[in-house]
């Protein structure tokens, strides 16, 4: 029993990564049905932005967001703004296109740059010190810790999206993008902060990411899968139906490597692929398009 | 006439190879209110999408008080005082009736129209307030479009077929409204397909017809006659 408590526990906080590699992908895609191949590829960028910081001033991984954030947050207002604007309002081939080209050619600057090797980040002590809940359980502080952000994030997300004036112009530009800028909304701009928004979300899960796993530059497109698996099992357009998704994709895994190691990965692709055959449109839908 | 607050001078408007509007010339003084009839593909709808920076121009062929906008984007030309009721009201869906008031409120521009003063004009928007715009009637939504326009406080209300697919008398309660935003010194442009209604409110009439304007002049000045053969060409 307790081991059963144990898999889905684990699975559970394991889940609060997934759902941080997803809030990212969600948002740009709710905000201008932007799908960005080069998600994950981002998520690796930024991990090894963190290593530099890292080895250049000794400070530790969780203290280099402080540096990782700003730096991803102004490349992804550029990237935008320079790049991806010009994608959009041409069917849905050409961002697709970008963004692939735009993962292959992050993936091989850092191979060039960094070599194959793998990397991690180390967090000291406090990566393997626990919290003991009971006789045979046990969390770890640091997965604790990466939940409890994921829920903040997505809290912060939500509110920003629905309290505050610039969320409001998100939507509206998200709803009808022509019209709203009939009402003053630059578009343009408002879609750089999205990007913005999205790889600053991003740098928080590459550091957790480099801390908790080994990286190399190919890692990428793995990460962006389970972004993917983790939006389309929340629902499209639902943060908190990310966070939902992320959570039964990280329990799927856990559970499957459970039952036999091998079987981690496979247990949480079936797990998406059950919700896609019955709840087509994920479980916690959102728009109506 | 006095100094126009708005004016086009051989404005020339394109969808890709197809011309839309040849050459347009219209001018609206401060406070006036212009209707622009004309049959379906007449250009008028396109005449105000060139005005609110929709569609390209040049600089030149529109001027609001003096300057050249043409081509100008629309979030700039919102801010200098020109709001958009679009057809088809195209409210934001995900938005609740006051957040898409709010939208407007967001450009910034200081002047008469508050949510209170608006709730006042339409009170049954304040009623609904927090319902989606898309749980709205028709002649509701209608009222939250040009509350939405009117909260950018404009200083020219560009409607384009607010009568469109309703009733008569829905459409008798918006029209009613129209003397009280007039009454704070707003210029309105509506485009209208049923002339009647655009002879009671306008100063001034444009007639439409192939991207041309074929006739223009008070509502007293023209004749059925002239009216049916601008709007027709026969």
């Amino acid at each position: 029993m307790t081991a059963a408590i144990d898999t889905v526990l684990q699975g559970a906080l394991l889940g609060g990564l997934y759902a941080l590699f997803a809030a990212g992908l969600s948002l740009i895609f709710g905000i201008m049905r932007l799908v960005n191949i080069a998600h994950g590829d981002l998520i690796v960028l930024a991990a090894y932005i963190a290593l530099v910081v890292v080895q250049a001033t000794g400070i530790g991984p969780i203290e280099s967001l402080a540096v990782v954030v700003p730096v991803m947050f102004a490349i992804g207002y550029v990237l935008q703004r320079g790049l991806l604007n010009l994608t959009l309002d041409r069917g849905i081939l050409p961002p697709l296109l970008v963004t692939f080209g735009l993962s292959i050619i992050i993936q091989n600057v850092l191979l060039e740059g960094f070599s194959a090797d793998s990397r991690k980040l180390q967090a000291g002590a406090f990566e393997t010190a626990s919290l003991r809940l009971g006789a045979d359980l046990a969390v770890g502080w640091f997965p604790l810790l990466i939940f409890v952000t994921a829920v903040a994030v997505i809290a912060g997300l939500q509110a920003l999206l629905y309290r505050t004036r610039l969320g409001r112009a998100f939507r509206a530009v998200s709803d009808d993008p022509e019209a709203a800028r009939f009402y003053g909304v630059d578009n343009r701009h408002l879609f750089a902060l999205a990007m913005a928004l999205a790889l600053a979300v991003v740098s928080i899960a590459a550091v957790f990411l480099a801390v908790r796993t080994n990286f190399d530059p190919a890692v990428g497109p793995a990460r962006l899968l389970f972004a993917f698996e983790a939006v389309i099992i929340g629902g499209l357009g639902s943060l908190w139906g990310t966070l939902a998704g992320g959570i039964i994709l990280g329990v799927a895994q856990s559970v499957g490597a459970r039952i036999d190691p091998a079987w981690q990965l496979l247990a949480g692709h079936v797990a998406f692929l059950l919700v896609l055959v019955m709840r087509p449109r994920g479980l916690f839908p959102r728009a109506v398009d | 006439m006095r100094a126009a607050l708005l004016e086009t001078h051989g404005l020339e408007a394109f969808y890709g190879d197809f011309q839309a509007l040849f050459g347009i010339d219209v001018a609206i003084a401060p406070g006036e209110t212009i209707a622009i009839i004309g049959a379906n593909g007449a250009g008028k709808s396109t005449f105000l999408r060139a005005v609110c920076g929709v569609l390209a121009a040049e600089p030149g062929r529109i001027r609001h008080r003096g300057s050249a906008i043409g081509g100008m984007p629309p979030d700039r030309i919102v801010a200098r005082g020109i709001a958009m009721v679009p057809e088809g009201r195209r409210l934001f869906s995900s938005l609740s009736v006051e957040e898409n008031l709010r939208i407007g409120a967001d450009v910034g521009r200081q002047g008469p129209w508050s949510l209170e003063r608006l709730y006042r004009l339409f009170p049954v928007l304040a009623e609904r307030r927090r319902a989606a715009p898309t749980s709205l009637s028709g002649g509701q939504q209608q009222m939250a479009a040009i509350g939405r326009a009117l909260m950018t406080n404009p200083e020219l209300l560009l409607c384009d077929e607010v009568s469109l697919g309703l009733a008569p008398v829905v459409i008798r309660d918006l029209y009613a409204a129209l003397p009280a935003i007039r009454a704070e010194g707003t210029a309105i442009v509506v485009v209208e397909q049923d002339i009647n209604q655009a002879l009671q409110v306008a100063d001034r009439v444009y007639c439409f017809m192939e991207g041309r304007v074929t006739l223009s002049g008070t509502p007293k000045e023209l004749s059925r006659e002239q009216i049916r053969a601008a709007y027709f060409g026969m």
